[in-house]
């Protein structure tokens, strides 16, 4: 499903931060082109 | 969703074409990312940024869908998820995440 995929990340603070997330996606065939933690407090 | 997120995934989808593209959610509970999940497919529902009207219909999932988990090796998603995983309202989010994604992808 990811395979070839631009990948937009959109993290949470309170729940998984995109960093988080862009670590799963190391070494897959996937390129992230955005990734960012919001913040809502 | 964040305004200034709103513009960003508008120029991105504009640039790499929306067909190539896969939102990735982190949020903290159901109803924020489902609000998320609409903003991408459907357009902002508060009619305040970019996306006000603009029916991208990119995939969308969080993180923690299984058709996610599945694709990432399972000591890193440990390392990295899985403490959320146990404090966040798992069933909850990914019935509201999926549930949108039936409802205005298909």
């Amino acid at each position: 499903m990811l395979d070839g995929k631009k990948i937009i990340i959109l993290g949470d603070r309170d729940g998984v931060p995109g960093g988080a997330i862009e670590a799963c996606l190391a070494g897959k065939n996937a390129q992230v082109v955005f990734s960012v933690t919001s913040c809502f407090v | 969703m964040d305004l200034e997120n709103q513009k960003r995934v508008l120029a991105l989808a504009e640039q790499h074409g929306k067909e190539n593209i896969i939102v990735l959610l982190g949020g903290a509970d159901a109803e924020a990312s489902g609000m998320i999940a609409e903003t991408v497919i459907a357009g902002d529902p508060a009619f305040a940024g970019a996306l006000t009207g603009v029916q991208l219909g990119l995939p969308t999932y969080h993180i923690l869908e299984p058709e996610i988990k599945r694709e990432i090796d399972p000591a890193v998603y440990e390392q990295n998820i899985s403490m959320m995983e146990m404090v966040l309202p798992v069933d909850e989010i990914v019935n509201e995440v999926s549930s949108i994604r039936k409802k205005l992808l298909s």
